[in-house]
């Protein structure tokens, strides 16, 4: 039995600092919230007036799916992916403080110092679900209410938010300052959003753009969301397949991090 | 250990510190390597940096208790070590409240508070009055005193305030490009000079060297100022 222990303490001590983390990034919403109040306006802006006018001008053809249920869970993947991927803009101020650098002469394992950030900002991300869920819910679209189907939304709009917050951390490691971040950051988001299937489906996408899509780990997002968001919605690829690519996506992201976190302390 | 801006003190503690690895040598922290025994080293020193490192979103007892659990303190020690290290700061009263609103001397004392719930052997600070006034300055010098009197912490700092290293040092160390100019007590210093009448500052200005090449990059001195004024 001891062998067993000496050979999980590793593993228990990341897990366990991962947590610790997340727990202390949540606590600062505590003493300040307003955060999640301002960001619940663009998704309401994409649903309430985007969603309606290409919704009336039929020009989207979505199939059986009237084209507001269709974005309802593109907005949602969209939302969470424009929280993410700013995130890495908390790392740099930490560094310009002495933070980064604290955190890094304690014994905590790199990968638990990202992956606990990650997983925060995974965390604040639910309430862009409750926006995105009350919002369908007044504008009628047909949603799958059943627990399963709304656990399995919120675990995923926690892993994606952890996945691109992940790929923030690892950007802001690598230009350091946050004028090049805030660059970079906006040269990312869109095109991550465009070759996605968030507001039109892939099928009438040129094929480069589809093979993009492809690639893009926010189209499995948005193919999962879909899929347990709306009732008798069937998916593209299949749930353990968008399961599958943002675990090892994230998985990926963590270790790089966690090889880069250091450089951020010179 | 003293020396002019871009001396290469910050870049010693940093290497010290296992923050950034050397370029070449070794070096060793409380018995334990910096190159291959990093998470030892960690685990025995406490780090406060020039810059600010507590958490202005957090109150005072949870900066404390974010530190607490990172170290592994035991879940039944953690209440009375963070009482008893907020009692020691002269924190207690403002456990509470947000570190956003604390005087840049509290800062400080919580930062060291920080730094060492998990009792360690060597605490590093890098400019650790940097910024404050006279008054708060005496006050963290009190605490730290303190400290090394209490847990026999070695405390290793850097400092510009000649008069700070000649009444604190037991040995001190003058950095020139990159390199220990000259090391020793204070005594050993002004005997190096030749006679008793040398003050600290002349042997800092012989041993330091000139003002041409002194200051530091743009980077360094940013941080400094911007340090001193989130303090001050």
């Amino acid at each position: 039995m001891p062998m067993t222990t000496t050979f999980m303490r590793p593993f228990t001590g990341f897990i366990v600092k991962t947590l610790v983390i997340t727990e202390f990034e949540l606590r600062k919403l505590r003493h300040d919230f307003t955060e999640l109040i301002t960001r619940a306006f663009q998704p309401a802006l994409w649903l309430l007036i985007f969603g309606q006018v290409f919704a009336r001008s039929g020009a989207m053809h979505t199939g059986s799916t009237p084209y507001l249920d269709f974005i309802a869970p593109g907005i949602l993947a969209q939302s969470v992916l424009f929280v993410a991927i700013f995130y890495g803009i908390n790392i740099i101020w930490e560094r310009d403080l002495g933070i980064v650098q604290r955190l890094l002469a304690s014994p905590t394992p790199r990968a638990a110092l990202v992956l606990g950030k990650g997983l925060s900002a995974g965390v604040r991300t639910l309430s862009q679900a409750a926006i995105v869920y009350g919002l369908s819910l007044l504008l009628g679209v047909r949603l799958d209410g059943r627990p399963l189907a709304v656990l399995n939304v919120l675990v995923i709009v926690i892993l994606t938010a952890t996945l691109f917050a992940t790929f923030s951390l690892v950007i802001a490691c690598i230009v350091k300052t946050r004028e090049r971040f805030m660059g970079v950051g906006q040269v990312l988001t869109m095109p991550l959003f465009f070759a996605s299937n968030a507001i039109y489906p892939t099928a009438i996408m040129p094929g480069w753009l589809k093979t993009i899509s492809h690639l893009n780990p926010l189209t499995y997002v948005v193919d999962a969301l879909r899929t347990c968001m709306l009732a008798g919605s069937t998916s593209t690829f299949g749930l353990g397949h968008d399961y599958a690519v943002l675990l090892i996506t994230t998985t990926i992201l963590v270790l790089i991090g966690a090889r880069l976190y250091p450089h951020l302390a010179s | 250990m003293l020396g002019s801006n871009g001396a290469g003190k910050t870049t010693t503690i940093k290497m010290l510190t296992t923050l950034l690895p050397p370029s070449s040598g070794e070096a060793r922290v409380a018995g334990f390597s910096i190159t291959t025994q990093p998470v030892d080293v960690r685990r025995a020193i406490g780090y406060v940096p020039q810059a600010i490192s507590v958490d202005g979103s957090l109150t005072g007892y949870e900066n404390l208790l974010f530190f607490a659990k990172l170290y592994d303190l035991p879940a039944h020690e953690r209440q009375a070590r963070i009482r008893a290290a907020l009692e020691f700061m002269g924190l207690t009263a403002y456990g509470g409240r947000l570190v956003g609103e604390y005087s840049g001397g509290m800062v400080r004392r919580l930062e060291i508070a920080q730094s060492t719930l998990h009792r360690p052997r060597v605490l590093f600070l890098d400019e650790p009055t940097v910024g404050l006034d006279p008054i708060a300055r005496d006050a963290v010098w009190k605490h730290l005193i303190d400290l090394r009197a209490n847990y026999g912490t070695t405390l290793f700092f850097t400092t510009h305030y000649l008069e700070e290293a000649e009444s604190h040092c037991d040995r001190l160390a003058i950095m020139h490009l990159g390199k220990i100019a000259a090391l020793g007590t204070s005594e050993e210093l002004k005997a190096t000079l030749g006679g008793e009448s040398s003050t600290l500052s002349e042997v800092f200005t012989h041993y330091a060297g000139g003002a041409a090449d002194s200051g530091g990059t743009f980077r360094d001195v940013s941080v400094d100022r911007a340090t001193a004024k989130r303090l001050g």
